[in-house]
């Protein structure tokens, strides 16, 4: 099995004077102190204001895109969180970047004379080919890693080790692939420490070879939860979906946030192909659990639960609804993510994707937006847009 | 009320560039922390009897401290506030102690002495041998049981108690020599050459005119 150190967006030697270095304090998610984890705010927009030329507005939530009669787009429009009202902003080209689906939330709010179906959406596409990620996990108890000896097992950041698949595909029944994430070690204990006691207490057993009772309490119940500190793994599969015209969002004619901005509704399920992909990871992670002689937890998902497959959009990397597509009767935005139906309008996040992978499409979204930078760069010198 | 509000405990300003985070909240977020810490929920006599209940679950020992020492009561008492799906459940158990001690003692439930205590607390601790008539009991000391280790391991006490060697100042360099040899292990000799090397942490990345990394 091969077992691939993940690759991180996190600097361990300084690329310039301004971004610091990981000093491993494992605080990833709540925002690196030294700017040595990439985000995009301490990142791409700092740097971007220290230059000057940006007006940047917080609390604004955009409702719709503006546009004129010559087919421009003209500008957006948003509520102001803090005063609760409607303001216009103006510009020459409008970038949205919302991610996938708020990004086409607001494409399908910007309804007008010229575009009854919302901004884009002469296609009929707008909205869907939404995509996310299957994702199955599994965990055991390994009890030769009980009592383990201690030592720092943070490291640099979260995610430490990544298994893509090895075996022969053409054995498989489903398409598409997937990966294997990690999960355990000693880390830091917080929220959620010491939990599930009322079931997992009983793998812990004495040197006579007499388990622990579940639940209970007192010094025995101490030193058992310190016992198996770093002695669960776990597996999550995350893995490549098929794309389907079917899965997508739209607008809900009914409701409205707060702000009076309509919502989405979504569609989403699926196929027979991505249920046995879950089926696949369970009777992959039960073997290799078993053969690292852990003792697994839980009951092994089955047909009724389809083997645990998460919930669409669960996995949280969802992308598309803004698809691009050389051809305007079937995709939002042509090769340079600009909308086929206004020139002055582009979209980089990952509504334009048609598809992904297993997951992690942010280096993908980052270099799509370079290039798209470039092109709008390159289109207003020429005076084009 | 303890010292662990956020506004108590000032961080250290680490950023490099103007406006670093303090690792803090947002105004919005403030706010409800605030109406959290200055709502009370749960009654004088019930903080009496949490008190009780937390310092059975994990009491002193020769090398750590009560429950109640560390603040796992007021973590109890927030928690409530922040998730208050678990505010009926937590208020049902606490009653129905009394009902049972009444049923089995004729007392309330602060009035036991420990042997009578430790009766009714046996009758929920342990869900194999709990009767089905207290199964519901069984759920709640188990939410209990669950949010008294959190409350208790997340703190500095409870991460002595673990030996949790995170999040202290190192230059990290992968599994200790010692452990991988006591388990067999060696590092890969492809990545050897890819891995950080500590020493070399400090030298600045130097770019050509294109952007492309050189050295």
């Amino acid at each position: 099995m091969p077992m691939i150190p993940a690759r991180l967006s996190m600097l361990t030697h300084p690329i310039n004077n301004e971004r610091g270095v990981c000093f491993f304090c494992s605080q990833c998610n709540r925002a690196c102190q030294v700017y040595a984890d990439f985000s995009a705010g301490t990142c791409l927009l700092n740097p971007a204001m220290k230059k000057g030329k940006v007006d940047l507005f917080t609390n604004s939530m955009v409702r719709k895109v503006t546009t004129n009669d010559q087919g421009k787009a003209t500008g957006v429009s948003f509520v102001s969180k803090v005063d609760m009202k409607e303001y216009k902003l103006n510009s020459r080209v409008v970038v949205l970047g919302a991610s996938s689906c708020e990004t086409s939330r607001i494409m399908l709010n910007s309804k007008s004379k010229t575009h009854p179906n919302g901004i884009g959406n002469s296609s009929g596409v707008l909205g869907h080919y939404l995509h996310d990620s299957t994702g199955a996990s599994r965990s055991g108890i390994v009890p030769s890693m009980m009592g383990r000896e201690r030592y720092n097992e943070d490291g640099v950041g979260e995610m430490q080790m990544y298994t893509p698949w090895w075996g022969d595909n053409k054995k498989l029944d489903f398409a598409r692939g997937c990966h294997i994430e990690y999960g355990g070690g000693m880390g830091q204990p917080g929220y959620g420490a010491g939990s599930g006691m009322e079931s997992m207490r009983k793998y812990i057993v004495d040197e006579f070879g007499k388990p622990s009772p579940n639940g209970g309490y007192g010094e025995g119940l101490k030193k058992d939860v310190r016992q198996l500190y770093g002695a669960s793994i776990g597996r999550a599969g995350r893995g490549e979906s098929v794309p389907r015209f079917d899965n997508y969002c739209e607008i809900d004619p009914s409701m409205v946030d707060k702000f009076g901005i309509p919502v989405l509704r979504f569609h989403y399920n699926w196929t027979d192909q991505m249920i046995l992909q879950a089926k696949h990871m369970q009777d992959t992670f039960e073997e290799i659990l078993t053969n690292a002689g852990a003792i697994l937890l839980g009951k092994k998902q089955g047909f009724e639960t389809n083997y645990g497959l998460a919930a669409p959009g669960r996995i949280i990397h969802e992308v598309g609804t803004a698809r691009m597509g050389n051809d305007p009767k079937t995709s939002v935005l042509n090769s340079n993510c600009q909308a086929h139906a206004y020139d002055n309008l582009f979209v980089v996040d990952a509504g334009s994707f048609v598809s992904q992978a297993d997951k992690n499409p942010t280096w993908t979204i980052l270099a799509l937006s370079w290039r798209t930078s470039d092109y709008i760069i390159e289109q207003l010198k020429k005076k084009n847009i | 009320m303890t010292g662990c509000a956020p506004e108590d405990k000032a961080t250290p300003q680490l950023n490099l560039l103007d406006g670093g985070t303090k690792g803090g909240r947002i105004e919005e977020e403030i706010r409800r922390d605030q109406a959290s810490l200055s709502d009370e929920f749960f009654s004088e006599e019930e903080m009496k009897k949490i008190k009780i209940l937390v310092d059975t679950i994990m009491p002193k020992d020769a090398t750590s401290p009560a429950a109640s020492e560390i603040g796992v009561p007021d973590f109890i008492e927030f928690i409530m506030k922040d998730q208050p799906a678990h505010q009926t459940p937590m208020r049902g158990g606490l009653m129905w102690l009394d009902f049972e001690s009444e049923e089995k003692f004729g007392k309330s439930f602060l009035a036991l002495v420990h042997e009578e205590l430790i009766a009714i607390v046996d009758l929920v601790a342990w869900p194999e041998s709990a009767t089905p008539e207290y199964e519901g009991g069984v759920r709640w000391f188990n939410m209990l049981r669950n949010l008294t280790c959190s409350g208790y391991f997340s703190t500095e006490a409870g991460w002595k108690y673990m030996d949790y060697k995170g999040n202290q100042p190192n230059v990290w360099d992968g599994v200790p020599q010692e452990v991988m040899d006591k388990h067999g292990f060696k590092l890969e000799e492809k990545y050897i050459a890819l891995y950080l090397k500590p020493e070399q942490r400090g030298k600045v990345a130097k770019w050509d005119k294109e952007g492309n990394l050189i050295g």
